[in-house]
């Protein structure tokens, strides 16, 4: 045996194993008829998220339905996991705009950081999970699909209102 | 059923409901019981099966709800589960270690699987039916020998396990199996020895018997109660169910001795825990708690043979198995599971002598009794025999579970050591660390 190991008296004359197995059952029985479950049948039913919940992302558009997105380059520089590809174009009136935008959802870990830094209020988390696809590839968003998401986008975490009240 | 005196005896035998079947019938020399056998056999077969199948459905859902889940509730309603169960098991891949030695990898579900489902030939299901041939006993084979049986197949439940966990060629499988030798060799003694005093009340091994006489003298659980106790727990042990699932230990062992089994061959595995469930479950039911009679129902125990007897008993019979099985789940879902270390002392050193110091109490209480002259049978309606032995019971059991289950029983964590012991090695290991310092400090 070790020396220097802490044996603990046990509390034997406390310990009685009947009477412990038989409260133990006591509480399972209890549990076992008690009429309040807490599973969630998923498909039929969903439970509503957290308005700060930060899933699939989305790019909202302008009135024109161009992406509000101006190529500023600070979300592809925030992202911790490295997955936000951006290359930037400009008009002949010199708006910036993305040519090409991409995010890959396998290796985004929905940190938020991109919706956090964006100047633009362009891109952001949305309150949404059921993104699963059949391959790899299915996972890279292109601006295009970024911007036919629909479900309603994260509110950020607020300073000022901390428990979001 | 009064029948003219002058028909032969044999003819006279034949049609009396009441009585056994004749051995010359109307299908030639053992026609009439052999055909009531196949009968039996076919219906119990069936029904067992489809109950172990349900049983897999009752024990996710017993988890579930213990759990505040729901449990599986897909397949019509959850109640097709276990056939989707049996579907997936089909279509699986069956797999092959290449290092397993193939004959026995194959035949150990097997042997997992038959003991179980033999033992349940002895056990009397319902009271005898009555039909126009003679009387049909509502047990497969009303062996004279019955609960010896039990405890010879009974033993032979344990080469499936170890069978397979040596054929698979797997050191977490051997493991498994080891254990489960071990475990089921110690516990199949406590499980013998407690059923002595039945013996020694029932004075006869035939189950029949022994479902008859507590029929007259009250159940044994009540007049045996310890042995009640430790045959269940043993029972537990023998099943390999938990507390006591050490050859399966899913965190230490991976799956323990069915690591390397897919597939059906898994699926037998699982069947059979199942089966010896249920065998377990009737035999407690039977042995201790009165099998297919009813208690307090004299209308129905003095009745004669009928067919709504047989329906009755059969319901009662069926109550009981069905409670002991929600038991087994019951405890499966509140108990952790035991160290190796104190199952054996379990096993071993508690429920052993325990059992061999019930033996010899029960049987010097039945001497005592029988020399005061009290009646075994019931005296003036008054089971005065019975009610000896439950006072004797109730003391004991309030020795054993209020002033001797403390925490001595089983073994520590750790081993305890004594203060001197403790003091000498203390004062080595002072020696040892003051001697490196100084070499330590001797090289600087
Ligand atoms: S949520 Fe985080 S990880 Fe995902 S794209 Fe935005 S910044 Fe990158
Ligand atoms: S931070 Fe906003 S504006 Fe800047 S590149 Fe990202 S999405 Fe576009």
């Amino acid at each position: 045996m070790p020396i220097g190991v802490k044996v603990l008296a046990r509390p034997i004359d406390e310990v009685s194993y009947v009477r412990a197995a038989v409260k133990g059952m006591a509480l399972t029985f209890k549990h076992l008829i008690n009429p309040h479950k807490v599973t969630v049948q998923y498909p039929e039913h969903r439970d509503p998220l957290s308005p700060r919940w930060r899933g699939t992302h989305r790019m909202l558009t302008t009135e024109d339905g161009t992406a509000k997105c101006v190529a500023c380059g600070l979300c592809p520089a925030v992202c911790p996991a490295n997955c936000i590809k951006l290359v930037p174009g400009e008009d002949e009136n010199g708006n910036r705009y993305p040519l090409v935008f991409e995010i890959d959802e396998f290796r985004c870990i929905f940190c938020g950081y991109c919706q956090e830094v964006c100047p633009e209020e362009a891109i952001h988390v949305g309150r949404h999970y059921e993104n699963s696809e059949y391959s790899r590839d299915g996972f890279v968003y292109d601006l295009e699909r970024l911007m036919a998401q629909t479900h309603p986008v994260c509110e950020m975490w607020d300073p000022a209102d901390p428990k979001g009240e | 059923m009064l029948l003219p005196a002058s028909l032969p005896p044999m003819l006279q035998r034949i049609v009396d409901p009441q009585a056994p079947p004749a051995d010359v019938g109307f299908f030639g020399p053992i026609g009439v019981p052999l055909i009531y056998t196949i009968v039996k056999l076919l219906i119990v077969f069936t029904v067992y099966m489809v109950g172990v199948a349900l049983l897999t459905l009752a024990e996710r859902k017993i988890s579930a709800w213990i759990q505040d889940r729901l449990g599986p509730n897909r397949v019509i309603k959850g109640w097709g589960q276990p056939l989707a169960d049996g579907v997936k098991n089909f279509m699986k891949e069956e797999t092959l270690p290449d290092a397993a030695n193939k004959p026995l990898f194959l035949l150990a579900p097997a042997m997992a699987f038959i003991p179980a489902l033999t033992v349940w030939a002895v056990i009397p299901f319902a009271a005898p039916l009555p039909l126009r041939w003679g009387r049909m006993d509502m047990v497969l084979a009303d062996l004279p020998i019955g609960y010896l049986y039990i405890l010879a197949l009974a033993s032979l439940g344990v080469f499936g396990v170890v069978l397979a966990g040596w054929a698979s060629n797997n050191k977490y499988a051997l493991l498994g199996g080891l254990r489960s030798s071990a475990q089921m060799v110690s516990y199949e003694i406590a499980m013998g020895m407690s059923t002595v005093p039945i013996l020694l009340l029932a004075g006869d091994v035939s189950l029949s018997t022994i479902v008859r006489q507590q029929e007259q003298n009250g159940w044994y659980v009540l007049t045996l109660t310890v042995a009640c106790f430790i045959f269940i727990v043993s029972a537990f042990a023998e099943t390999n169910r938990l507390p006591f699932d050490l050859p399966e230990a899913e965190s230490e062992l991976i799956a323990g001795y069915h690591t390397e089994y897919s597939a059906m061959k898994f699926s037998l595995f699982f069947i059979a825990e199942y089966a010896n469930m249920v065998t377990a479950s009737a035999l407690m039911a039977t042995l201790f708690f009165g099998g297919w009679t009813v208690p307090f129902w004299h209308a129905v125990n003095n009745a004669p043979w009928a067919w709504w007897k047989t329906a009755i008993t059969l319901g009662a019979f069926l109550f009981k198995v069905l409670f002991f099985l929600f038991f087994y789940m019951w405890i499966r879902w509140t108990l952790p599971r035991f160290r190796y270390d104190q199952l054996m002392s379990l096993g071993w050193k508690i429920l052993l002598p325990l059992t061999i110091g019930y033996v010899v109490v029960i049987a010097g209480a039945t001497l005592g009794l029988d020399a005061l002259g009290v009646p075994r049978t019931p005296w003036h309606g008054w089971p005065v025999y019975s009610l000896c032995l439950l006072a004797l019971n109730i003391g004991l059991i309030g020795l054993l579970f209020v002033v001797a289950d403390r925490g001595r029983l089983i073994s520590p964590a750790s081993a305890r050591v004594r203060a001197a012991e403790l003091a000498r090695l203390r004062a080595v290991r002072q020696r040892s660390t003051l001697a490196h310092e100084a070499t330590s400090g001797a090289g600087d």
